[in-house]
């Protein structure tokens, strides 16, 4: 199972790198793009009998570590993916 | 009286902590690795600078599940001296021991500079020998040092006189001139509700001797060599 | 597979040189060994185009410990202790990825120094980059920096100083040289040695990837409009995984279950593997297929060529293995055996057990082609030292030149740069960037090293004989004003295509004055870089060859800053001034020309000059020193009083041979060579005036610190009065302004 985790400062923290990056953008001529929020996004690969047990997992993840609750929040999506070949 | 040093992968400032701790204040220090689980019998416990785990995912995020993180908490909680230092107080805020978060520096850029702190609590183990308003010269030297809490965490921080240190210019006047990073309310540093753990984004123990520029840190030192050694906040073994 | 000759072209060898590959294994190469070759046989691996040539350098000396031919070298500093350095450049990565490119330098410079056994304490650059009216070259600077700074904070080293300049030549080949200095014990350095057969080879650090291959191919080659494609040849740091290996080699070195050990640099594990057999006189069996990697399908040619950074490779005593293995599993690094030391010099490559490449290690390192190319002086030298100063047009005012000059980016304050860089962790800095040479106490003793790296390029460009010298001079002097004894040089001679008479004429001509002036000033070169084909559409860098010089303080307290301390305190120049305004900044800038000869440079008055500001510091004479440099006198007297919140009031005589109109700016603004402003007390100028006299150093009282004004008077005539507080304004804010400003169209 392939979990993606999208996590992003929560709308009430000032976000510096997302701010410089739309005023480049209005520099290169896209004054239609008005904001930007820069975020982390986590492929996570996981050996899980079902979408809901991974589901659980990669919450459980976030949770934990992979976002701080007191300036982040985040979202999770579930497919099916096949195996890559297993690096040694 | 013991400091003991946590070492985590990536800390760098453990040596100076140390340093300043021996060879200029004359006391025992010890560097302890972060999959040890005994403090050994420390009476102050520092988390120092650096870039534990490489700053990876988040600052400091990584370096709370240690083995010696366990061990700090038990400490922390029974009433023990703690200081976090830049790297250290981004530790203590990602295991809840402070309240709070760190952001970028609002300029994106790492800054490395003496900066002016007012020392606004004189009641913490690392402050009581500063007489209140006192300013300290100390260097700053971090890029993720944009102190950041929730509205109603902040008013409560605020209220209850957890701001230890705040950045002010060389007057001591609270100017945005004077903040090196952006943080709220020129934070910088701050303390629990049970005032023994205390982190701040500077570097008192860059400022230990005059011939580096500045021997403003060492009273953070002396002070809580002396909260310990007259028993003010001892921890409750 | 069979060879042909477009595969030969690409792996950058020449028909001749195949030949010789061909001679040296007494049949056709294997794809690996082939590849094997090309890296090792580079001009960056190499130094053919060279070699010859570096070998006239002095390099021998009492203080030397090591010299050139480790990774690093190494001159004895007292107390048992010795201070091993050395700087190397990563140029053309940093024009392909900036960020990358830089941080991997650092990081590659850090991995030399403690492979050697050293701990590293301070690291400098020096950079140069093309006009900061280009979007790209601010985009290449802030990204160079920003690389620097992210690779050398994180891993907890302090960058203490350097220096930056600019030129159009510069814009398609940013240059990025790094420093640095680490201490060891002066018994205990550590050899990138392979001996004892049967000894295990390990390999620890950072999975193999594909990340650089070719790099030291790419960095023997000129850019084009192809360049973009090379991207993939780029290599990502990781200084966290550094500063692992770092710890964890510096305990393993603390037993004494080690027997070499070799960082795996340019070429990867190749030229760790031939050159660490080559230097024990043993050979080196490694099997490919126990490489930790972290791509699939990687064939053996890719694992020996990959330059993923971070990883070293070492020999361990027989029978030490548990040791070894278990201090590197503390620091959660895994040191994997991947082969065995051999009697017979050869190093021979397995996959599986199946051998792909079995080469005589010499033929790839000592038996490497040698060329002394062919050398012609350049033609554009006979027009281009002339300088008509009347052909310029009336003399601009002395006022404009002096702020003009304070606001171009090579001489206005870098503290824009050196905010980013931490360089106060592990507090042994006793002065910041910014104050002249970098200088770092030695915990436990009472002495400190005090760093310089210097090039004036446009000198080399007009002179390549006397402008190396000139970068010999200045890094040395600058180590002397802070009142310390140059010990040891280190140096990276940048320069186009070797294959070039004109450019190769440059090289070898800065190679001889870069000779002359260190065995006058008797500072041996312990070990240094070569970087060549710095060229874009065949138009080569200025020649930049850059010096670096550590010094030795006896005593850490007799430091000596460029800033004036008290109002009162008398100001003395030693040296002499000359209207000689031949490559300087002022011509540059007010001008847009790059003309002239460069300053006359006396190599012994120059060591009289060193040795006095050694003595008189020693002695607790000099209150603050400061040596001319870009921009002259007048920039100089300048920058001591900035930060100092002291003005100051001087008279100076007029210059000689000045041309009619221009004595004024002659005064002021000419870079003659071995001059220093030194500020003391009235006592302390008495007793300075009879040293000097005595060393034969002309020494002149010139006027006074104080005041809030930068007062300068010629034979008693005003000719420039200016608010220190408006001069420091322009000083310290330009570079701010050119990044800031912009910061929203990089």
């Amino acid at each position: 199972m392939r979990a993606r985790v999208f996590v992003t400062l929560k709308p009430s923290v000032f976000d510096p790198q997302g701010t410089t990056v739309a005023e480049a953008l209005h520099t290169l001529g896209y004054p239609s793009i008005r904001d930007v929020r820069q975020g982390k996004y986590f492929e996570l690969e996981i050996d899980a009998a079902s979408a809901e047990e991974a589901r659980r997992l990669a919450a459980e993840a976030a949770d934990r570590l992979l976002a701080n609750p007191v300036i982040e929040s985040y979202r999770i999506e579930v497919e099916a993916a096949a195996r890559p070949e297993m690096v040694r | 009286m013991k400091f003991a040093i946590v070492v985590f992968p990536g800390s760098n400032c453990d040596h100076d902590a140390h340093y300043a701790a021996e060879h200029v204040l004359g006391q025992q220090a010890e560097l302890i690795w972060h999959k040890d689980t005994s403090l050994r019998g420390a009476d102050a416990v520092v988390l120092p600078g650096g870039f534990a785990h490489g700053d990876y995912l988040r600052t400091g995020a990584i370096a709370r599940f240690s083995p010696i993180m366990q061990e700090v908490r038990r400490f922390a909680d029974a009433g023990g001296p703690v200081l976090g230092i830049c790297n250290g107080f981004q530790v203590l805020l990602e295991a809840g021991l402070l309240p709070g978060a760190m952001l970028r520096n609002a300029s994106l850029h790492f800054h490395c500079e003496h900066v002016h702190v007012k020392v606004e609590q004189t009641d913490t183990p690392f402050t009581l020998m500063c007489p209140s308003g006192r300013l300290l010269k100390i260097p700053v030297a971090h890029g993720e040092g944009n102190y950041y809490a929730e509205a109603e965490v902040l008013v409560r921080v605020e209220k209850n006189r957890q701001v230890v240190f705040r950045y002010v210019d060389s007057s001591g006047q609270r100017t945005a001139e004077a903040n090196p990073n952006g943080s709220l309310n020129n934070i910088a540093g701050i303390c629990n509700e049970g005032r023994n753990v205390v982190g701040l984004m500077p570097h008192p123990e860059r400022a230990c001797e005059l011939a580096l520029g500045s021997a403003d840190g060492l009273v953070l030192f002396e002070s809580v060599v002396k909260a310990v050694t007259e028993g003010a906040f001892a921890a409750s073994r | 597979m069979t060879i042909t000759n477009d595969l030969i072209a690409q792996h950058g060898l020449t028909a001749d040189e195949y030949q010789r590959i061909v001679e040296a294994l007494g049949r056709e190469p294997t794809l690996t060994e082939l590849g094997a070759f090309s890296v090792m046989w580079s001009e960056h691996c190499s130094y053919k185009s060279s070699r010859v040539h570096l070998k006239t350098l002095p390099t021998t000396g009492k203080r030397v410990l090591q010299g050139p031919g480790e990774n690093a070298g190494a001159v004895d500093i007292g107390d048992g202790l010795a201070a091993v350095f050395k700087i190397e450049s990563h140029n053309h990565p940093s024009f392909i990825e900036p960020y990358q490119g830089a941080a991997t330098g650092v990081g590659g410079i850090i991995r030399d120094i403690f492979t050697m056994g050293a701990r590293p304490i301070a690291l400098l650059n020096s950079l140069r980059f093309g006009s900061l009216d280009d979007p790209l070259v601010r985009r290449t600077m802030a990204g160079v920096v920003a690389g620097i700074a992210g690779y050398g904070n994180s891993i907890g080293i302090p960058t203490v100083g350097g220096e930056i300049g600019f030129d159009d030549s510069y814009t398609g080949n940013p240059l990025v040289n790094v420093f640095c200095l680490g201490i060891a014990q002066a018994g205990e350095i550590i050899k990138a040695v392979a001996s004892g057969a049967g000894n295990p080879v390990y390999y620890v650090g950072a999975k193999t990837g594909r990340d650089g291959i070719h790099g030291a191919t790419m960095a023997s080659a000129e850019f084009d409009e192809n360049s973009a494609e090379k991207r993939p040849a780029v290599q990502v740091g990781d200084p966290f995984m550094e500063k692992l290996l770092l710890e964890a080699c510096l305990e393993v070195m603390r037993t004494d279950a080690l027997v070499g050990i070799q960082d795996m640099g340019a070429a990867g594990l190749t030229s760790s593997s031939c050159e660490m057999g080559s230097r024990g006189d043993a050979g080196v069996e490694i099997d490919v297929s126990l490489v930790p990697q972290r791509e699939s399908g990687m064939t053996p040619y890719e694992i020996m060529l990959s330059e993923s950074q971070e990883r070293m490779l070492l020999v361990a005593k027989q029978g030490r293995e548990a040791d070894v293995e278990r201090i590197f599993e503390k620091w959660d690094l895994h040191a994997v055996r991947i082969g065995k030391v051999t009697t017979d010099g050869r190093l021979r490559v397995l996959n599986n057990g199946e051998i792909v490449a079995d080469i005589p290690n010499k033929a790839l390192t000592d038996d490497a082609p040698r060329y002394r190319r062919p050398v012609a002086e350049p033609s554009y030298l006979k027009t281009t030292q002339q300088l008509d100063l009347a052909a310029l047009g009336p003399p601009p005012q002395s006022r404009d030149v002096f702020r003009r000059l304070l606001a171009s980016p090579g001489i206005a304050s870098k503290r824009w740069v050196y905010r980013q860089y931490d360089h106060m962790v592990r507090t042994n800095t006793l002065v910041l960037p910014g104050m002249g040479a970098g200088v770092v106490r030695i915990k436990g003793t009472t002495r400190a090293l005090a760093l310089s790296v210097d090039c004036n390029g446009r000198f080399v460009y007009l002179d390549p004989f006397l402008g190396a010298q000139h970068a010999v001079a200045e890094a040395a002097r600058n180590v002397a004003c802070a009142g310390a004894l140059p010990i040891g040089a280190t140096n990276c001679l940048n320069f186009g295509n070797p294959e070039k008479p004109e450019v190769m004429w440059q090289f070898v001509r800065a190679v001889e004055g870069m000779g002359a002036a260190c065995r006058a000033l008797d500072v041996p070169i312990t070990g240094g870089n070569v970087s060549l084909y710095n060229e874009t559409d065949g138009r080569a860098v200025l020649p930049t060859p850059v010096v670096g010089i550590v010094g030795l303080i006896e005593d850490a307290e007799r430091v000596v800053r460029r800033l004036f301390r008290t109002g009162g305190d008398v100001v003395v120049l030693l040296g002499e001034s000359r209207a000689e305004l031949g490559g300087s900044e002022y011509l540059k800038v007010m001008h847009g020309q790059v003309c002239g000869v460069p300053p006359a440079l006396d190599l012994a008055r120059e060591a009289a000059l060193q040795r006095l500001l050694v003595d008189s510091a020693a002695a607790g004479v000099l209150h603050s020193a400061h040596d001319c440099a870009e921009g002259g006198f007048a920039m100089a007297l300048a920058e001591c009083c900035f930060d100092s919140t002291v003005g100051v009031s001087v008279d100076i005589p007029a210059v000689d041979g000045a041309d009619a109109g221009f004595a004024d700016i002659a005064a002021l603004f000419a870079e003659s060579a071995s001059r220093v402003l030194v500020s003391t007390s009235a006592d302390g100028a008495t007793d300075l005036l009879a040293r000097a006299s005595a060393a034969g150093v002309p020494a002149a009282q010139i006027g006074v610190v104080g005041g809030d004004r930068i007062r300068i008077t010629v034979a008693g005539r005003p000719v420039l009065d200016e608010p220190l507080a408006d001069a420091e304004r322009i000083w310290s804010s330009s570079l701010e302004r050119v990044f800031e400003r912009a910061r929203a169209v990089a």
